[in-house]
Order: structure tokens, then sequence, then C-alpha cells
């Protein structure tokens, strides 16, 4: 390892299940998992908007658990489990909770959809039937300006319904 | 790219990690959660040329019910801690402190010891810590101390770890049976740092107050407690002239700087009704407390 008070470029080849599928690849150590996903991977589905964790567009799921990708580097992310907002839809059939955003108009611009998305993912994973407090903690961490947030609580009560019905 | 060039380094024991320490000194930075250090990397206000990251070091992620204490390792979460059963029963007041930071988004990763650590004066964490007369443990290369969490907060984002040392854990004694606590907070949207705080405790024998710890946070470059006032306290009746009247002599301590959040003479004003707050909510939740 180089003794030189600013290291070079220093990268490292790290293996990353996303979405079900074995992804190795050579990182920059200071790439984020964000920027690792859109940019080598092409995942453009991870959105970045603040790059501080404040807004949320870049959630994604860590092992199962809702977290922020411009918050971690793509090399802590070698040797686990990713899933990105590409992993839901099978082809052309939407996975139950883009379907409910659909029907109740839970997006316009999309651009924070997708991280939305994998936190109610997360959260329903975890608890089939949130109470709407929890629900609303969860969105809270989630900026959106377009809807207003109604139509996407409706949304996210939508989903729970549609899989309550084993979608 | 966002941050400055690093090497990134993964280590696997703390011996490996005070290695790292002692070779890369002021230019090293530990990663924890990432949740405070992470976007100071993005927009390079942190340019540490070696980022060290504790994630892989095995049973830091413990958390340890003593009989008289909490103990939490250094890659606890701050998730993991909110939705510890046994700290929900036995010191809920730290469940509470926890549940007000950000989002569960964040709380998945963020550590309650790298909170404890980084020291923001806006902190929940750090302020529970002191009113709960918590000690972090932190280990050196000439072995490990101890430091009570009043010694290790030395001004804004300063605190007694050496350029050498890591926090391997943070002990929260849990208050003597019949314990009353409260925190409370202003801040602009759920989830955001505090404008200001205050954490208090209180219990009471006998009619009167046997002890009391009272912290404000947002208020000064670190959390601060108030001896004098505590002790005036010990001894008396509670209620609500007392109370204001202990609300009134902090505010008075109390010397907050104008940022672009807050304006000083706010947040002394604000800090005085919260201590109050916290005082009577304390005492209400305490045995014999609540008439
Ligand atoms: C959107 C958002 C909202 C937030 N809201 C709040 C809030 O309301 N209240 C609040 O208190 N916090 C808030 N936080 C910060 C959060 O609590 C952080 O998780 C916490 O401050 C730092 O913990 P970490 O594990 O993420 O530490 P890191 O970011 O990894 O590290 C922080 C600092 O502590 C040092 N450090 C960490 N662990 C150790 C260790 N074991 N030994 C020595 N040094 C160590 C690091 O070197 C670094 O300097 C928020 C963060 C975000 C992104
Ligand atoms: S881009 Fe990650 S939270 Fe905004
Ligand atoms: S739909 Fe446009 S930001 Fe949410």
């Amino acid at each position: 390892m180089t003794t030189e008070a600013r290291p070079q470029a220093t990268e490292r080849t790290i293996s990353v299940v996303v979405n079900g599928e074995r992804r190795s690849a050579t990182v920059l150590d200071r790439k984020t998992l964000a920027d690792f996903l859109r940019e080598d991977l092409e995942l453009t589905g991870t959105h970045v908007g603040c790059e501080h964790g404040v807004c949320g567009a870049c959630t994604l799921l860590l092992n199962g658990r809702a977290v922020r990708s411009c918050l971690l580097l793509a090399v802590q992310a070698d040797g686990q489990e990713i899933q990105t907002i590409e992993g839901l839809a099978k082809g052309d059939e939407l996975h139950s909770i883009q379907q409910a955003f659909w029907e109740e108009h839970g997006l316009q611009c999309g651009y924070c959809t997708g991280g939305i998305i994998m936190s109610t993912l997360a959260m329903l994973e975890d608890n089939p039937h949130p109470s709407d407090e929890e629900i609303y903690e969860v969105l809270g961490g989630h900026l959106c300006r377009c809807t207003g947030y109604e139509d996407i609580f409706k949304s996210v009560k939508r989903a729970i319904e549609l899989r309550g019905q084993g979608r | 790219m966002k941050p400055a060039p690093f090497t990134y380094f993964a280590p696997t024991s703390i011996e490996e990690t005070i290695g790292l320490l002692q070779r890369y000194g002021d230019e090293a930075k530990i990663l924890a959660g990432g949740q405070s250090l992470v976007p100071l990397l993005n927009m390079r206000l942190a340019r540490p040329t070696a980022l060290i990251d504790i994630n892989r070091i095995p049973r830091l992620d413990e958390i340890v019910t003593e009989d008289d204490a909490i103990v939490v390792g250094a890659r606890v979460t701050e998730r993991q801690l909110e939705r510890h059963p046994v700290v929900a029963e036995r010191l809920p007041l730290l469940v509470a402190l926890v549940k007000l930071i950000g989002h569960p988004q964040i709380r998945n990763r963020g550590t309650v010891c790298g909170s404890i650590a980084h020291g923001d004066p806006s902190a929940e964490l750090p302020a529970g810590a002191l009113a709960l007369d918590a000690t972090v443990t932190v280990t050196g290369p000439t072995g490990e101390r101890t430091i009570a969490v009043d010694d290790f907060y030395l001004g804004y984002l300063a605190t007694a770890l050496a350029g050498d040392e890591m926090m391997t854990q943070v002990r929260f004694p849990i208050p003597a049976a019949g314990t009353g606590w409260s925190v409370q907070e202003v801040a602009r949207r759920h989830g955001d740092f505090a404008l200001v705080g205050a954490v208090a405790l209180v219990r009471v024998e006998g009619g009167r107050i046997a002890a009391t710890n009272v912290v404000s946070f947002g208020t000064g470059g670190r959390p601060l407690r108030f001896p004098e006032v505590e002790a005036k306290l010990v001894g008396s009746v509670p209620g609500e002239a007392l109370f204001s009247e202990a609300a009134e002599a902090i505010t008075e301590l109390l010397d907050p700087d104008d940022d672009v959040h807050a304006s000083a003479a706010y947040r002394r004003q604000v800090a005085g009704v919260l201590v109050r707050r916290a005082l009577e909510e304390a005492l209400r939740r305490c045995e014999g407390g609540s008439r």
C-alpha cells in the first residue's frame, strides 16, 4: 500500500448479488453504491437527488433493509445482497406495490418513486399490516416535489390490500 | 465522483484498526454507519486519505443487557436499539431518543456509538448519554480506557477520543427503579436534528425529589448538564413553580449562538420551556410522582 499523503485511484474488485444475479466489477474505493449501480451496472432506476441522505430517491434494500445508497460505498457492498427497483416487475407484470401506485396515482414525475417503493417493500416484508403512523414514519424519509404525498399514502394502503389478496 | 480520493480499509479486528489509525494519523477516519461521515465526504467537507470501515469487525454488533446497564457495541445500529425488547422495557428513554433520529432508513445504518463519537450538539443520543451518566470505552495502542460522557465532550464536534483510538462501546446505566424520564425537542420537520431539546430524569422519595439529571441540547457546542440547578432541586417538593424556577435558572446559564436555523434569543427561550416540560413529564412518569 502506498504511503503517499493523497492516494491515487485505489480500486478493488467486488462481487455483489443484485436482484438475485451475481455481479462482479472493479470499482474505485470512493465510488458510492448509487453511482456504481447507475454507471457501472447501468441500473438507473436508483435515482440520485441530494447525495447526503435527505431526499430518499436512492433508497434500496441492502440485505433486506431499506438504506440510502448515496451514503454507502460500493466497496462496502462486497459480498452483500442488494435489491433495486429493477428487480420488482416480472417482465410486463407489475409488482403489487407498483400496481398500487399506478392505480392510486402515487406518482407524477416519478423521480422519488423508486425509492419510496423500495422503502414500502422493506416495510411490508417486515410487517404486512403497518399502522398509519408507521406508514407516515417510513414515508417521512422521502421527499416528493409533485404529489403532495396524499396519493402516495393511498398507494401504500392499496399495496397492503393487494398484498392481502395474495398479489 | 463525489468524495476526494481515499483508500478504503475493512479491518477484521480492533487491533488491526488501531494499527491503521496509528499509520495514517490525522489522515484517517473511522467509518461506522456513514450517516454523518459520508455526507461530509460527498460534500468534500471531510477529505481523509484512509477510510477505515469497522463493519467487518466481529462481535461489536451486540447489545448486552446487564442488571444495572445496557451496553451497546460500536456496530449496533440505532434501529437495533430501538427494536430491542429489553431496552424498551428497562430503559425506554433510549428508545424515545433514537426514534427522534432521522428516519427508519437512516437508523438502519446509523450507529449508536457513531452518533456519540460524532457528538453533534443537536443530536439526541449524546444528550441522552449525558443525562444517563453513560460511559464510553475507547481502545488505543496502549489499551482500553473508560471515559464519562461529561468528560468526553470538549466542545463543538471535539471529543476526548485520540487520533489513534476507536470507541468500542457505550454503557448506559439504568436509573434507579421508579425514575421518571422525558425527552423534549423542537425540530423544523420530524426527523431533523433538533433546533433545541431537553432531557430530564426525576426520582421522588417521600414526596421530595431524591435525584434529578437535567440536560439541554442544541444550545451550545455540546450537550449541557446543570449540576447547581440539579442540586437545588434535590430535596425540594416537586411542582410547577419549582420547575419554572429551575428552567429560568438554566435559561440564565445558556449562551447559544445565532445560526441559519434559529437566533440565540429563540434558542434560549425555547430551551427554558423544554426544560420545564421535560421536568414535568419526567415527574408524571415517576413512581409516586403523579398526584
Ligand atoms: C437524513 C439524515 C437525518 C439525520 N437526522 C438525525 C437526527 O435527527 N438526530 C441525530 O442525532 N442524528 C441524525 N442523523 C445522523 C445519524 O444519527 C448518524 O447515524 C450518526 O450521527 C452517526 O453515526 P454513524 O454510525 O452513521 O457514524 P459515521 O457517519 O460512520 O461516523 C460519524 C463520525 O464518528 C466517527 N466514528 C464513528 N464510529 C466511531 C467509533 N466506533 N470510534 C471512533 N470514531 C467513530 C467517524 O470517524 C466520524 O467522524 C441524520 C443523518 C441523516 C443522513
Ligand atoms: S440521493 Fe440519497 S438520499 Fe438523496
Ligand atoms: S413524483 Fe415527482 S418527485 Fe415525487
